[in-house]
């Protein structure tokens, strides 16, 4: 894992000090909440329906041990014992006072971590593939390159102030298991003749106005890359429209030039850029990766014994290949039937960072789909994990299935939701709550936001809900087709919305639509993408 | 009626205006009727709630009731954690929420 070095160190201490005398300032009516919002906002502040909620960066979604225990003793000391893992591999905590954030933050820079550009019209959390430096199928190790870009991005002067917030993603497989391609950039690592570079993917996106980013180029070079992302930054910062918040992102720019003429003015730009030696020296680079290096893989090759059924289906659902013989990468579910999808209690917290001490090379991962990876378990010790993690309510074995739904905060928390979002996954997962039910319908992904804005993924659910306000009353409307992996697709709505039973209700008819018309070991999407909607439509709506 | 709700400054509890001061419970919240917004800006000066707002709500038997669903989702807590709301022990309390 990377470490702070002096100069990370003291930029994130002096923002503490800088936020504290903001919040300060503020108590003391020396500045008003015009001038404080935007300041508060920088360092992931915001006021939400019922108290301040404060998001914490977690870099590519990781961190270790030390850090995740500091997680669980904010969320006792400074919250209500629990936290809310996000879609961008972050987490927030929901009950936040303003006179406290300042004390939370030193707290958390102790452990090299902050909440700095988890908010405003800036280059947000980097995020990446959970899986990283793990996965068989990785070309490189993706972490390198993030952590190089989340260098970059901290602070720089030029891109403090976007049209709008910016998101990139970074992965190293062919397998996208990081929604990359719904990214304001998507990077994906390849290699050409040996040598690594990057494609790279721009002007993709969620909220109101879903869009998957087009390639703008096959193959950047990897000792090209930083100036090549700053001319595309450059491009989107000089044009993107600021006159119109739904029309900021880059998204729309790209669009509405097209990614041709996009691609010309970033070349243009790259070739500006590059004269400005921007791009890290070999030995910088060299220093960064090395705090990525394998860890120390020494079991044995052995077969966890699958004598208990309880521990078999875990096994076989959330338990994952690693590269290395003898290794296994742990998925673990927060994703309870009937929980609240991404939260856990500062105890759960604390037995996650103990179980990567112990069993994980002290290391942990946050998934964009609300869940936590140990990358890197024994499989001599998955037996140990497993029933430890059973003691800690953390052991569902629903990993990719219908009850492993992201969910946004939605109408309970979040002051921009139109609808709740947390009920309706609830009662979901309560309705299919049989492990043998969702097992054989298989692979099933459910994502649900409470408002346009899209923050659960609604666009890439293989079944997607939205919560919208009809004349003050929640609403439901459902998406099918839509794809945040390698098979990346946004899906449509199928037709009039539902109330919050309705749309369970309709879920299970499609699921029925499904096991009638699947074919072979076809998934809910696949079937759904060779016949079409017709067929579910006369089941959902008669 | 007219209530006037905000977040206080400090700790970013929900609060309502109860015509001398302000109250974690929407119960005690008054009708602020035409002069919502001079107590707005007057309490917006007085730096003690954060983002003041006026809504409409509707008076019952047990108190004003926020017309609308998220006004009532903030007047109590989340529905989804009846243990972190104004009244953990009340299974019923947030029968009128939604």
């Amino acid at each position: 894992m990377y470490k702070y070095d002096h100069f990370d160190q003291s930029i994130v201490d002096a923002r503490v000090a800088e936020f504290r005398d903001q919040v300060n300032r503020r108590i003391a009516g020396e500045i008003t909440e015009d001038q404080f919002k935007p300041l508060r906002l920088m360092n992931g502040l915001y006021l939400q329906l019922h108290a301040y909620m404060l998001r914490v960066a977690i870099p590519y979604g990781t961190l270790d041990s030390r850090q995740m225990r500091m997680l669980a003793h904010i969320a006792r000391k400074y919250d209500r014992d629990y936290g809310h893992f996000t879609t961008r591999q972050n987490i927030q905590y929901n009950w936040i006072k303003l006179e406290e954030c300042a004390d939370l933050l030193e707290e958390l820079a102790t452990v090299e971590m902050h909440a700095i550009q988890t908010s405003g019209n800036c280059i947000r959390n980097i995020s990446s593939d959970q899986y990283a430096g793990a996965a068989a199928d990785e070309v490189a190790d993706p972490r390198p390159w993030a952590e190089l870009l989340r260098q970059w991005s901290t602070f720089h002067p030029e891109f403090s102030y976007l049209p709008r917030k910016f998101k990139i993603a970074v992965i190293a497989s062919p397998e996208d298991r990081a929604a990359m391609r719904l990214h304001d950039i998507g990077l994906e690592l390849v290699r050409q003749n040996g040598e690594l570079g990057a494609r790279v993917f721009v002007g993709g996106g969620m909220g109101r106005t879903p869009m998957i980013a087009p390639e703008i180029n096959p193959f950047v070079k990897a000792d090209d890359l930083l100036s090549y992302i700053e001319a595309c930054l450059r491009v989107y910062n000089r044009y993107g429209r600021r006159d119109n918040i739904y029309k900021a992102r880059i998204k729309i720019l790209v669009h509405e030039i097209g990614a041709d003429e996009y691609r010309r003015q970033v070349a243009e730009e790259f070739a500006h850029v590059k004269t400005l030696g921007i791009d890290p020296p070999l030995a910088e680079l060299e220093r960064i990766s090395a705090f990525f290096a394998p860890p120390a893989f020494d079991a044995a090759d052995v077969e966890p014994d699958r004598s208990d059924p309880d521990f078999a289906v875990w096994l076989d659902q959330n338990v994952k290949p690693h590269k290395q013989a003898g290794y296994a990468i742990v998925n673990i579910s927060l994703k309870p039937i009937g929980g609240i999808p991404g939260d856990a209690t500062s105890a759960q917290i604390d037995v996650m960072a103990d179980l990567a001490e112990q069993y994980g090379f002290d290391e942990l991962r946050v998934t964009h789909a609300q869940n936590i990876v140990l990358p890197h378990v024994a499989k001599r010790d998955l037996h140990a994990v497993w029933q430890a993690l059973r003691e800690a309510q953390l052991a569902d074995a629903n990993l990719d299935l219908i009850s492993d739904i992201i969910a946004c905060p939605g109408l309970d928390y979040c002051s921009l939701a139109n609808a709740r979002s947390i009920p309706v996954a609830q009662k979901i997962a309560t309705r299919f709550a049989d492990m043998d039910r969702q097992r054989d319908l298989g692979e099933l992904k459910l994502k649900i936001s409470g408002c346009i804005n899209a923050c659960g993924h609604h666009h890439a659910g293989h079944i997607g809900i939205l919560g919208v306000d009809r004349k003050g009353v929640e609403n439901y409307q459902l998406t099918f087709g839509g794809s945040g992996a390698e098979d990346v697709s946004i899906g449509k709505i199928i037709g009039p919305g539902f109330d919050e039973d309705g749309v369970v209700d309709a879920v299970e008819k499609a699921t029925e639509v499904y096991k009638t018309l699947r074919e072979g070991d076809e998934r809910f999407i696949d079937t759904y993408r060779r016949v079409g909607l017709e067929p579910f439509k006369e089941a959902i709506y008669g | 009626m007219k209530l006037l709700t905000g977040n206080e400054l400090r700790s970013g509890a929900v609060t309502w205006w109860t015509g001398s001061g302000w109250s974690l419970h929407v119960e005690d919240a008054v009708d602020v009727g035409e002069h919502g917004e001079a107590v707005l800006h007057a309490e917006e000066g007085a730096r003690r709630v954060n983002a003041p707002y006026i809504i409409d709500a509707v008076a019952t038997p047990q108190g004003p009731r926020p017309a609308h669903i998220k006004d009532r989702v903030r007047a109590l807590g989340p529905t989804v954690r009846p243990d972190l709301t104004l009244k953990p022990a009340d299974p019923a309390a947030g029968d009128w929420i939604i």
